[in-house]
């Protein structure tokens, strides 16, 4: 049963990365600064490395232009994507710390009902350090929460629950929409707050967006490669959905949880549809074909790390999405390099497996 | 696959269709596109009450003549089951006074004392003796003692929709402080289609100022037919017996504002307290089954609607339709005592164990194509797993599938 009192969460301020993706300038931080301040920030820079990025006074911060990238990874730096947010991905591998947490620079501190700044963060460091409920869907949502519980009927053998890999935070104002909806609403903002924290199914796919994005980098750091993107790519904006496919399927065999729900963040730019389109044209089509493939997508008993589990799904991806296009020829051999460079820079893949046994 | 492109007009359509619900006015649309409108919108299912007089609303003859010719008229049954007197006061407060709405109230057969129904309702009551007459008394006493009497509403009920709330429950607030209209916040759930391929993490994408968001397959956007509206409850929550005994102050008091649909393969606990279901699509799959040995009058001491429940979402999910939980929230009021509860047996919560195990590996059979050969097929495989064990409460339940379903043809055949 869920804990009677809920104590203070801890900051985690020396467990914890911000990974931020940026092109333009960070004044986004200062509004943050009550809640990021005691964090180290991971900056990756996107686009032309001669630019210099100021970061506002007062931040524990080491950023990474693309001269870094090439003379961290030498050869295999051909496995982050260019010239798109995507490149973020970059700062998971190098991060040292067991949690990360990534938002971009278009994100402000939102507001709940009651007219009350939310601190994304902590809600996010709560949803990760609760179990998670795949097995069973409870009707009352996160049976952790305060004020909440396990239903009728939800059986006692599952609720312990599994252990939170990924905690999808949502947005208020501008919502994540694709171009096409974006072209038929450009005015649609998102005013509904839905106070509620869930746990997605186990079997059950969802499009993860990176905006406002938190996970366990021990349990599943290497699963959240962002795939190739941008520059020279044929493809952009399907770079969070890529990674939260593959991260789904991984979550589900070796039984870890995905939540989704609180915190909202405050998005505030509305990106321009008919550049969005064009990024996204090729994606909507092959969404439809991948999709499929990711609901069927099993993994062998015996891949019992996030990096097997990888490397056997990226086998897959060239063998049965290789006849769509090309490019998941490419994307495949870049998530084994990403792999490889994962392991590189973090040494060796650890010998005990992710929580929970593979299914 | 290739798609040909939308065209602007059929892509404004599409957008209408979805939130048609905040149009005032449609007198200034093209008589043309009015038509196309109105037929996109029985086509998908979204036909409901505010819609239907919208468009009558409009004045046009070809859009009347239609609506005439279908006889559409708005179609709900709340079924009302009591277990006692002298609280039916709720169904003012539920504003159930509607000309289109049947309300039919189905008496405990174990209930002794006499019901009183408060004036100005036009109401159909069933008790034991009707139940008898209907299907003689063992049925009766085996299938609609307790809270499985609505079960014989739903039996008898001609209408395409059926609500069913406890007794004990009124109105709720919203977080805005106005009373919930759960009736119609039942049928625009029941009216609108179900996301169970894909989870879309705007929650439902058809409710007003939402939408599927970046990454929700194109394909999967037209959605299933909901056959299942699972509604919420604040101040006491279905909470079990062990639970609430635990927390004896907690009253569950957040105001989730979403309605979502429960992923497809995701089981999930149905609480009776609080539905609305399409009839037509899954009548037979709600039924009363599993009763407990020692299954008492309070929500505690049973697991009808539970086990219920799991069957109807394996059915829903074998033939493609959905199964939506959120919104509406009731307001449930104090009864009974969960220690007092606690102290009859667990075996509800046993029972559950082995139930899911079981409910997990069920394939049904393409050849089942409507609620009722699945439910024959369900029974089937209850009795296949559960034979062995001699007084097994699963056999009979099985049992009570198979008579169910009898009922149900008969009473369909009685009426064509």
């Amino acid at each position: 049963m869920a804990g009677a009192s809920v104590p203070a969460t801890p900051l985690l301020k020396d467990e914890l990365d911000i990974v931020i993706p940026t092109i333009r300038n960070l004044d986004f931080l200062e509004m943050w600064r009550p809640f990021f301040e005691p964090y180290h920030l991971i900056i990756v820079q996107d686009g032309d490395p001669s630019k210099t990025i100021k970061v506002p006074e007062g931040f524990d911060y080491e950023l990474y232009n693309r001269n870094d990238i090439n003379r961290i990874l030498g050869p295999k730096a051909s496995c982050i994507s260019f010239k798109d947010s995507a490149c973020r991905c970059f700062g998971y591998m190098v991060s040292k710390k067991k949690y990360i947490y990534t938002i971009d620079d278009d994100c402000f501190v939102a507001k709940d009902p009651s007219g009350k700044d939310i601190n994304a963060l902590e809600q996010h460091i709560q949803n990760l350090l609760c179990p998670s409920t795949p097995h069973f869907f409870n009707t009352l949502y996160d049976p952790y929460r305060e004020g909440a519980d396990f239903v009728r009927g939800y059986p006692f053998s599952m609720r312990e629950g599994a252990h939170t890999a990924v905690s999808h935070g949502l947005w208020l104002n501008v919502p994540d929409y694709d171009a096409p909806t974006q072209l038929v609403k450009p005015r649609e903002r998102n005013t509904r707050y839905v106070d509620a924290v869930l746990t997605i199914p186990k079997g059950t796919l969802f499009p993860m967006c990176g905006m406002n994005l938190a996970f366990d980098r021990e349990l599943i750091g290497p699963a959240m490669y962002f795939g190739l993107m941008g520059d020279g790519q044929p493809i952009g904006r399907y770079d969070d959905m890529w990674a939260g496919w593959c991260t789904k399927v991984i979550c589900d065999h070796l039984g870890l949880g995905v939540k989704t729900g609180l915190p909202y963040i405050y998005h505030s730019k509305a990106s321009n549809p008919f550049v969005n389109l064009k990024k996204e044209y090729k994606g909507i089509f092959w969404q439809e074909e991948c999709i499929p493939f990711f609901q069927s997508a099993t993994l062998p008993k015996d891949c019992t790390t996030v990096q097997a589990c990888y490397i056997e799904l990226a086998k897959q991806v060239k063998e049965k999405l290789g006849k769509v296009d090309e490019y998941f020829i490419k994307l495949a051999d870049a998530m084994v390099t990403w792999i490889e460079a994962w392991d590189e820079l973090n040494g060796t893949p650890a010998a005990a497996a992710a929580n929970g046994s593979a299914k | 696959m290739t798609r040909t492109p939308p065209t602007l007009l059929s892509l404004s359509i599409d957008s209408a269709l979805h939130h048609l619900s905040s149009f005032s006015d449609l007198s200034h649309l093209p008589d043309h596109i009015l038509l196309d409108l109105f037929l996109r919108i029985l086509k998908a299912g979204k036909l409901n009450e505010k819609i239907l007089k919208l468009f009558l609303a409009s004045g046009d003859d070809k859009v009347l003549s239609f609506i005439k010719e279908l006889n559409i008229r708005p179609l709900v049954t709340p079924v009302l089951p009591t277990r006692c007197c002298g609280r039916h006061s709720n169904m003012a407060q539920f504003g159930i006074k509607d000309d289109d709405v049947d309300i039919v109230i189905v008496k405990d057969p174990d209930l002794k004392d006499d019901l009183k129904v408060p004036d100005g309702f036009n109401v159909d009551i069933y008790t034991k003796a009707e139940m008898d007459k209907a299907v003689g008394s063992s049925l009766t006493s085996q299938l609609f003692s307790g809270y499985s009497c609505r079960y014989y509403g739903y039996l008898v009920s001609k209408r395409k929709y059926i609500m069913s709330i406890d007794d004990d429950c009124m109105p709720a607030k919203d977080d805005k402080g106005f009373q919930v209209d759960a009736v119609a916040q039942h049928l625009f759930n029941l009216g609108n289609p179900a996301t169970p391929l894909f989870f879309n993490t705007l929650y439902d994408p058809f409710a007003e100022g939402a939408d599927f968001v970046r990454g929700y397959p194109f394909s999967m956007r037209e959605g299933v037919p909901c056959a299942l509206s699972a509604g919420l409850w604040l101040n006491l929550a279905d909470l079990d017996a062990p639970t609430q005994a635990l927390k004896p102050e907690q009253r569950n008091t957040r105001y989730v504002n979403a309605v979502l649909t429960v992923p497809a393969k995701a089981m999930m606990p149905l609480s009776g307290i609080n539905i609305g279901f399409n009839r037509e699509l899954l009548g037979p799959a709600l039924f009363p089954g599993l009763k407990l040995t020692k299954e008492g009058k309070f929500r505690w001491e049973t697991m009808e609607d539970v086990f219920s429940g799991m069957c109807a979402k394996v059915v829903c999910d074998h033939l493609n339709l959905g199964v939506k939980t959120g919104l509406p929230y009731v307001w449930r009021e104090e009864r009974g005592d969960a220690i007092q509860s606690l102290k009859k047996d667990w075996e509800g919560m046993k029972l559950m164990e082995d139930a899911v195990p079981f409910f997990e590996s069920i394939k049904l059979p393409s050849e089942a194509a409507n609620a009722e050969d699945c439910m024959l097929e369900l029974a089937k495989l209850v009795k296949d797993k559960f034979g062995s064990e001699k007084n097994s409460l699963f056999i009979q339940a099985a049992d009570a599938m198979i008579e169910w379903v009898k009922l149900w043809k008969k009473g369909a055949s009685a009426s064509n």
